[in-house]
């Protein structure tokens, strides 16, 4: 199910997760089988880039260049890390 | 509470319809079936979702008896879908072929959950009232092959509940990525059958340490979730995260409830959807609003600390073993009902063996058991 974390790995979100904006409680949720998670603005950035066609170098670059910050690479990975953990995302 | 306090709910279970091809003896619909001929029609359940959605429902579960028995299921998950809401099909898998389970990925659907109530064809059958073992295994490679994401959910209970790891890896074998082993809750059909189906403190920890060495055993590769028998703890469960916080029922035939049971608290009425719409009801409904919040509380939990976690326990297990839905959850050990737990505790640890049940020993307990019955 879930491969190793390279740099080159690509990200997609899980078959079974939905991520969405609810306009009723104005934030960005990600759905899963009875579980609904409420992202802060950064971990909505990071997954909505998780498209199965960004690797993992190419998200970081991304979210450097919009963020102006060169030091978010480690935060980015733990983050991706443990999204895969939880079944949230999948390494193809 | 005032209706624009009341934060919005995050999902609807949609009972569709309480027809069903298997008489499960813990079957949670009521002892009294809706007919199929009351049930909502399709116009009817579409604008229930779309209320849904503008409410801020983010999940709806589609459920019943069987949804698959519904002619227009993929017509309403789909519905959901366009709506932007997370849709979960919750089935027994009778009656899916190769060409349904196309149409319902089709739909939009985002999960499937597929019951299975033993590992072998004997045990399985005897707890559903019919065979239907096969149909299930089937099923599940339908789904599979449809490329569905399959989640797979058992009932444990004293008959099947020392053969757990078998169960798991049953489902394991058939493909599911989630697994839910969900303790016997006894309301309506279980309640009936309560003393054949309790399994003994004994019986449970064997099954709860199964559970942690399968969970470590999988990893990530299968997610295992365990739901609590609460006879067996000292405290209640948060029964639906609180009565009218999260989550909200829409039976057959269009009453509108905080959870599947509510129907059976008899001192409480329940609005319709087919007479206001779901706002209405969820915001200002005084069945909804009699056990929010904490004023409604009697004493033990009226001081205690744990209100806040678990919100009293269960206002239907309340009502089921002491005719009041108002009072603390019996199967809290502060209760002043807790005894009407130990007893049934009791009688069933007289009759603890060392030795699993045989076969025979089995068929001659659901041999006394009340299967489901249609209306």
């Amino acid at each position: 199910m879930s491969g190793l974390l390279t740099k080159e790995a690509r990200l997609a979100l899980s078959r079974k997760a939905l991520l969405k904006h609810d306009r009723v409680r104005s934030s960005v949720v990600l759905l899963l089988p009875e579980r609904v998670i409420k992202l802060n603005p950064a971990g909505a950035a990071i997954l909505q880039l998780c498209d199965g066609a960004r690797t993992l170098v190419k998200i970081i670059d991304e979210l450097q260049t919009h963020y102006g910050d060169a030091a978010i690479e480690t935060d980015v990975a733990a983050f991706l890390a443990d999204a895969i953990a939880r079944g949230w995302l999948e390494v193809r | 509470m005032t209706g624009s306090r009341v934060q919005p709910p995050y999902a609807l279970l949609a009972e569709l319809t309480h027809r069903c091809p298997l008489r499960c003896v813990y079957c949670s619909n009521p002892v009294e079936l809706t007919r199929a001929d009351s049930e909502l029609s399709t116009a009817d359940w579409s604008r229930v979702i779309a209320e849904a959605a503008d409410l801020g429902v983010l999940q709806i579960h589609f459920s019943g008896g069987e949804p698959l028995l519904r002619d227009d299921l993929e017509q309403l998950i789909n519905r959901a879908f366009r709506n932007g809401v997370y849709t979960n099909l919750i089935t027994s898998g009778v009656g899916l072929d190769a060409a349904r389970a196309e149409s319902i990925a089709r739909s939009g659907v985002n999960s499937v959950q597929l019951s299975v109530q033993a590992a072998d064809p004997l045990l399985s059958n005897c707890i559903a009232g019919r065979n239907a073992f096969a149909a299930k295994q089937a099923a599940a490679q339908c789904l599979i092959a449809a490329g569905l994401p399959l989640s797979m959910n058992v009932v444990l209970h004293s008959l099947n509940i020392d053969q757990l790891e078998s169960i798991v890896d049953t489902c394991v074998d058939w493909g599911a990525d989630r697994i839910e082993l969900a303790n016997v809750q006894f309301y309506n059909w279980a309640l009936l059958n309560r003393d054949l189906l309790l399994p003994t403190r004994d019986q449970l920890a064997k099954a709860e340490s199964i559970y942690r060495s399968k969970k470590v055993e999988l990893g990530n590769r299968v997610e295992l979730i365990w739901i609590i028998s609460d006879y067996h703890e000292r405290y209640p469960k948060p029964c639906m995260g609180g009565w009218g916080r999260v989550q909200l029922t829409v039976s057959p035939d269009g009453k509108v409830m905080p959870c599947p049971v509510a129907s059976t608290i008899s001192t409480l009425s329940f609005e319709s959807v087919k007479d206001r719409n779901l706002a209405w009801i969820w915001q200002r409904s005084p069945a909804f609003n009699q056990f929010r919040g904490f004023e409604w509380m009697p004493d033990p939990c009226r001081g205690c600390e744990r209100r806040f976690e678990d919100f009293g326990g269960c206002r239907c297990q309340a009502f089921a073993l002491t005719s009041s839905a108002d009072r603390t959850d019996p199967a809290c050990h502060l209760s002043p009902d807790h005894h009407l737990i130990t007893g049934a505790l009791k009688s069933v640890s007289t009759t603890e063996t060392c030795e699993p049940l045989t076969d025979n020993e089995k068929i001659h307990a659901f041999q006394r058991m009340r299967y489901r019955q249609p209306p």
